[in-house]
């Protein structure tokens, strides 16, 4: 009893509770005819889609930055190594690679410039964060329009300028490590392994960086910024690091998200993609000022598995579409469970 | 200790705190020219809009005074409104009665509502903001719920106008015709051609009024107290937490008379996207007009809503003559809106900041001398 009380307190009712929910989605769904090896690939190939998207979460929390309501700044660097890397027509692991090669400078210079501003804005992070997301994407959907690409597979056909708003991939990297290595058992069920090792590997980093001296120096900067100052740590230095491993993160992400996905959505299509991620680490038990790679881990599954089970099992239950605003109300319900949280100090 | 302040001083310091106006007014003094609209024609459409706006972004006046800055959970309000005017079309109410009546049915699900957003921003103190603004993509989760699947199915809507096809749900756009400008053509005036909403400018301006008479209650001035300092104003006997949540309470209410006001303007109801730029429109209208997250006035909130529609009216316009197309104006004046709330936050958080280290350097100096 007193292991289980533990337990409960440690793991916090709403993640219980969404545990609970995605198991029973699991054993009632044979009942509605739903395959369950198709699910749990689904659930995996959406785990690894996202999983380095909400990886890109953790250095800022750890910092002291918040939780990083302006991934579409990271996510904006991704797209521009995308559409780059296809217009210099680069295909297969070149492509790719090279999307992460000119993703990365540029998600730097961003996360840069994104972090000095957050420095100047301490206390105020998560609301600036949030309208420096949607403004730099509203900003770009004015760049896709003048920016002289002219690769005849990206630009608008009948006015020959302006990016469409969805490119695919295919034929580029679409899949390229989806497919790689990939376990088939039986006709339903595909295991993306690169796309899993890739995850681990991003992860393993985040990990490794976090036991380096600068890690260690990023989290004593969160607890405690007074005490980092004190032992000789630049403060402002190391949150604009996190900032900028976080927007490379998110840039990193958004392209193993487009090559599973196939597609890559400009103009309006990263507005929101913070709101999931940032739920994901929050429902996986991290909290506004802590959050660690078992969060992310728990934490996407649990949010990817309610993503994919609920509009199946609800379409199969009771004929009815009402499984995206179920998501919206559990998302966006979980973000401000989180910040309603008591934290380390309140202003 | 006395200060002096010299005449660069004063100058540097009013560019400073009207940063955000004064850049606007530039950019809008080359627009206009570009964009070869007439001045008629540019008058008459900022007479409709300011009537149709100012309603909203007045009732993010008084959560800032109360300290808790700007109420993004305005669309609360709105989406109760909303509500309010899928069931009076329902019923068959027409004309301003219809108006009325949608305002007397949404009143208590707006308190209601605000009552919840005060608690939930009791507990989030310091974040009041971001806190606000997921709650409204929260709840608006749980109006599409309603809307998109318990109309029609647990609500009994008679009205087969309203309701998709497949028998349940509300369709995407609703036309309010019964309704629209009924409170604008209630007294009709022309003057040179312009014609004048005046029933909702003397709705606005009763409101201007009540604002301004609330400052001055014994409510008034504890909502300004604990916008100061919570911490002195609940040792001197300031029920802090009840001061906010009837501040929440008041700038939902009003929202969402707002929005109503807004709809019989516009004219069609858009059902499910209307009610989330709500706040980001007016919170950047109030902002343009030069408040900051701290304080807001009456007079911002005129200035800003009048900036803010002069920027939406001439910018697509501006953008098809200098670029050649007209969706990079459209892109551009969304750009502008989310940029100018990012711009004034982080002006105002960067300024305050700043004010810290000068107090902080300010007694190390009385010491040395």
């Amino acid at each position: 009893m007193h292991r289980l009380r533990q337990f409960i307190d440690r793991a916090g009712w709403p993640r219980i509770i969404i545990g609970l929910v995605l198991l029973s989605l699991f054993l009632v769904a044979p009942h509605w005819g739903v395959r369950i090896d198709a699910s749990l690939m689904d659930t995996i190939i959406r785990f690894g889609m996202n999983g380095v998207m909400v990886l890109a979460m953790i250095p800022m929390v750890q910092a002291g930055c918040g939780l990083n309501f302006g991934l579409p700044l990271g996510i904006i660097a991704g797209l521009l190594g995308a559409t780059l890397s296809i217009e210099l027509g680069l295909v297969g692991v070149a492509g790719f690679a090279g999307a992460i090669g000119i993703a990365i400078p540029l998600a730097c210079l961003f996360g840069w410039g994104y972090g000095v501003l957050l420095n100047h804005v301490k206390g105020d992070e998560m609301m600036i964060a949030t309208y420096v997301g949607f403004s730099s994407v509203s900003f770009m959907s004015i760049m896709w329009m003048v920016l002289p690409y002219h690769n005849p597979t990206m630009i608008w056909g009948y006015s020959g300028q302006g990016l469409r708003t969805t490119v695919s991939v295919d034929g580029f990297w679409a899949k390229i490590l989806d497919n790689l290595l990939a376990i088939h058992i039986g006709p339903n069920f595909m295991f993306p392994t690169g796309t899993i090792l890739f995850f681990a590997l991003m992860a393993w980093l985040m990990w490794a960086f976090f036991h380096t001296k600068t890690g260690t120096a990023m989290t004593a900067v969160g607890s405690n910024p007074d005490y980092a100052r004190a032992s000789g740590i630049s403060v402002d230095r190391m949150r604009t690091t996190s900032v900028i491993l976080s927007t490379v993160y998110g840039a990193i992400g958004i392209l193993l998200y487009e090559q599973s996905y196939g597609f890559i959505s400009l103009y309006n299509g990263p507005f929101f993609m913070a709101l999931p991620a940032v739920a994901a680490v929050l429902i996986g038990g991290a909290s506004v000022n802590k959050a660690n790679i078992t969060n992310v881990v728990i934490g996407t599954i649990l949010f990817q598995g309610i993503l994919t089970m609920a509009p199946s099992v609800i379409n199969a239950a009771i004929h009815s579409d009402a499984a995206e605003v179920v998501r919206l109300i559990v998302s966006n319900g979980m973000i401000v469970y989180a910040l309603t949280r008591a934290t380390r100090k309140s202003r | 200790m006395t200060r002096r302040y010299g005449l660069k001083d004063v100058i540097s310091h009013f560019f400073i705190n009207n940063a955000v106006p004064i850049i606007f007014i530039v950019f809008i003094a080359f627009a206009i020219p570009i964009s070869g609209f007439s001045g008629p024609y540019l008058t008459q459409q900022l007479v409709i809009r300011v009537s149709r706006d100012s309603f909203l972004v007045l009732s993010l006046v008084l959560p800032i005074m109360a300290g808790m800055g700007i109420n993004f959970g305005m669309v609360l309000g709105a989406m109760s409104g909303q509500i309010a005017i899928i069931l009076v079309l329902n019923w068959g109410v027409q004309g301003v009665g219809g108006l009325f009546l949608a305002m007397a049915v949404a009143t208590p699900m707006a308190v209601l509502l605000g009552w919840f957003s005060g608690l939930i921003l009791n507990k989030a103190k310091g974040r009041e903001m971001v806190t606000s603004m997921m709650l409204g993509f929260f709840i608006s989760g749980i109006y599409q719920l309603i809307v998109l699947y318990f109309m029609g199915k647990l609500i009994p809507i008679h009205n087969p106008v309203l309701v998709l096809s497949r028998g349940y749900g509300i369709r995407n756009a609703l036309s309010l015709l019964t309704m629209r400008m009924s409170l604008d053509n209630l007294i009709p005036l022309k003057i040179a051609g312009i014609s004048i909403p005046v029933a909702t400018y003397v709705i606005i301006g009763l409101l201007c009024l009540f604002i301004w008479w609330f400052g001055k209650t014994k409510l008034g001035h504890d909502m300004r107290a604990v916008g100061q300092d919570m911490g002195v104003s609940e040792d001197s006997g300031i029920k802090v937490e009840r001061t906010r949540i009837l501040a929440i309470i008041l700038s939902t209410v009003l929202a969402c008379y707002g929005q109503i006001i807004y709809l019989q303007n516009i004219g069609t109801l858009n059902t499910y996207n209307g009610a989330d730029q709500t706040a980001t429109f007016a919170a950047a209208a109030l902002l343009i007009g030069g408040a900051s997250v701290v304080k807001a006035s009456i007079p911002n909130v005129f200035i800003g809503v009048v900036l803010f529609h002069l920027m939406f009216l001439v910018s697509p316009m501006a953008g098809k003559n200098l670029m050649g197309s007209a969706m990079i104006g459209e892109y551009f004046r969304v750009f502008v809106s989310y940029g100018v709330i990012a711009l004034a936050l982080a002006l105002y958080a960067w300024k305050r900041l700043k004010e810290r280290e000068r107090a902080r350097r300010s007694l190390r100096g009385t010491k040395e001398s």
